[in-house]
């Protein structure tokens, strides 16, 4: 059930864009506000026309412009949750999940909102529910339209910091859940490399970049449309032991990394995002420092910058992190490919919403 | 106590009140919606009748009504009877002469909607229909309620253009607005205070009734 996307348009914002997700992935639409990219997912849920295009699901089209085939939206199964949640406003949560079904059925909706985390609130109307809930109750009426392709409008923009970690973290629970594709827009990079198998990066309209997360992350080329300081790698690690300290003890690929607080049962694998610029390399293995991780590895490419900046590209037992230094600290250090670094990262430098729990392939229902 | 003319004044208000509903929601939610060239001028004539003198509209629509028109040819073929001075030509000329106060609060009522709200709507498989009826009506029912509570007690009170289209026939075109009228004319002063006490609860009542109605859906809504 992949989802194909053409679509190409001239006005009111130029757009030439071609994608494809495979059921049960994630696909994130990176890029500025005015990118495209929500008028894109717009187009899919049949929101919006484009000039020319083609969109299908699982070979069924939804949209070809050269067939004459235009599917209104209520005929396109699509699940979508807004920026803004746009729930109905005079009916309970329940309810709004009952809308969204074929055949209203309130037990099945209740068990709906069981997978998104509400027990107990079924009777509420939107008003009385906060930020948080209100996106739960969002994608569980996505959920029950039974959708062939789940679509994410900037879902967690509207909530604060704390409500986005919890989220996260539910939306990557319910992906084994998942078996449609799924595409997210957002502007948070962040977001997007702890939550999406892979990524568009649009600009203009146009995609600058596609691929997997990693590979987006270490090209040029996307970062310039995403902004250089938004360049971070993600390294995997499980969790050992919260220490009395506040700190949590995690086995990271070469070694122990002390990161603050992170939520889970020892034994959580987890992916951490560390940001290029936080990253500190040494030569020798630094002693008498504050810094409570250091990880070693090979130096694989060092990439010039247009500024004064290069990004190091560092092999740590088979993952990659990210350097971004300057290019006179190269030159006095000397680094070149093959070289043996260490790289020194602040516990405090990785924030609680960079640390995301691995997500588990569609299929897996426990 | 001209109980005929009262009556009369309460079917005209209740068969254009039933007229108007369905165009109050069709077309105060078409024009909520919809962007299109000319809307400006569809709205300024919507509009229009709030603005002119009713004795001129109601020239106009003698004048269009009338025999040797088309349109009151048309009635006479189709009905055998004349459209001026009767009762249907009444509620003809109330129905137009309602337009702005059917039309008019029922479009800020759905234009009050979030398009997101009627988009997520579409989303979860509901036809315009459907959208209509589950989640657009619910929401903008103060507005719809408000346009048919205006137009009741607007008709009730209508004089210019009902002496103009209808005349003044008993039992026919006499409303009470006439009545009271004809009693003044008559110096019968307390026939005309009761009559006009009687349109006071009544008007009285019925803005208590939408006031009453919109703060439930509001609550409701909300």
């Amino acid at each position: 059930m992949a989802l194909n996307v053409m679509v190409r348009s001239a006005a009111p914002i130029p757009l030439d864009v071609a994608f494809e997700v495979q059921p049960g992935e994630l696909l994130a639409l990176v890029g500025h506000s005015g990118s495209g990219k929500t008028t894109l997912l717009r187009s899919i849920a049949g929101l919006w026309r484009p000039q020319t295009g083609r969109i299908a699901v699982n070979g069924a089209a939804w949209l070809d412009t050269a067939a004459g085939i235009d599917l209104p939206t209520h005929r396109r199964r699509v699940g979508i949750v807004f920026q803004n949640y746009a729930l109905f406003p005079h009916m309970s949560a329940v309810q709004n999940v009952m809308a969204a079904m074929d055949a209203p059925d309130r037990r099945a909706a209740e068990q709906t909102l069981d997978l998104v985390n509400l027990h107990g609130l079924a009777d509420r109307k939107p008003a009385q529910l906060s930020g948080g809930q209100q996106q739960r109750v969002a994608v569980a009426r996505a959920l029950a339209r039974k959708p062939h392709a789940l679509l994410l409008d900037e879902p967690f923009s509207a909530v604060d910091r704390a409500t986005r970690e919890k989220l996260y973290s539910e939306i990557i629970d319910l992906r084994r859940h998942l078996a449609m594709p799924v595409v997210l827009v957002t502007h948070d990079m962040n977001e997007a490399q702890l939550l999406a198998d892979r990524m568009v990066v649009l600009e203009n309209g146009r995609v600058v970049r596609e691929g997997t997360t990693a590979d987006v992350m270490a090209d040029p080329e996307a970062l310039r449309a995403m902004g250089i300081r938004e360049v971070a790698a993600m390294l995997p690690a499980v969790i050992v032991e919260h220490g009395d300290d506040g700190l949590t003890r995690l086995n990271g690929p070469t070694g122990p990394l002390f990161l603050p607080e992170i939520d889970g049962a020892p034994g959580t694998r987890l992916r951490v995002r560390i940001m290029a610029h936080e990253v500190i390399l040494a030569r020798a293995r630094p002693e008498g420092l504050s810094a409570q991780n250091i990880i070693s590895g090979t130096i694989t490419r060092i990439m010039p910058g247009t500024g004064p900046g290069v990004m190091v590209h560092i092999d740590v037992a088979g993952h990659e992190i990210l350097a971004r230094i300057t290019r006179r600290a190269t030159e006095q250090m000397a680094l070149t490919r093959g070289d043996t670094v260490h790289a020194i990262l602040k516990s405090m430098s990785v924030a609680r919403d960079h640390v995301a729990r691995t997500p588990e392939p569609a299929g897996k229902v426990s | 106590m001209d109980w005929t003319a009262l009556s009369l004044s309460m079917q005209l208000a209740a068969w254009t009140v039933a007229i108007l509903l369905p165009v109050s929601v069709l077309m105060g939610r078409f024009l909520a919606y919809r962007q299109f060239r000319g809307k400006g001028l569809v709205e300024a004539l919507v509009m229009l009748p709030l603005v002119l003198p009713p004795t001129v509209f109601g020239f106009y629509l003698l004048v269009a009504f009338g025999r040797n028109s088309p349109v009151g040819d048309l009635w006479q073929s189709l009905f055998g009877s004349q459209l001026v001075f009767s009762f249907e030509g009444l509620v003809v000329a109330s129905v137009i002469f309602n337009l702005p106060f059917a039309i008019q609060p029922a479009q800020r009522g759905f234009e009050a909607i979030p398009a997101e709200v009627r988009e997520a709507a579409a989303c979860c498989g509901m036809n315009s229909l459907t959208s209509l009826w589950k989640v657009e009506l619910p929401l903008a029912w103060p507005g719809v309620m408000t346009a048919l509570v205006l137009t009741f007690a607007h008709t009730l009170g209508e004089f210019g253009i009902v002496l103009m289209v209808g005349g003044s026939i008993p039992g026919e075109t006499k409303t009470i607005a006439i009545a009271i009228y004809d009693r003044v004319q008559g110096f019968d002063d307390r026939g005309a205070a009761i009559m006009s006490a009687v349109l006071v609860a009544i008007s009285l009542f019925t803005i208590a009734l939408t006031y009453w109605l919109s703060a439930r859906m509001g609550r409701r809504v909300s």
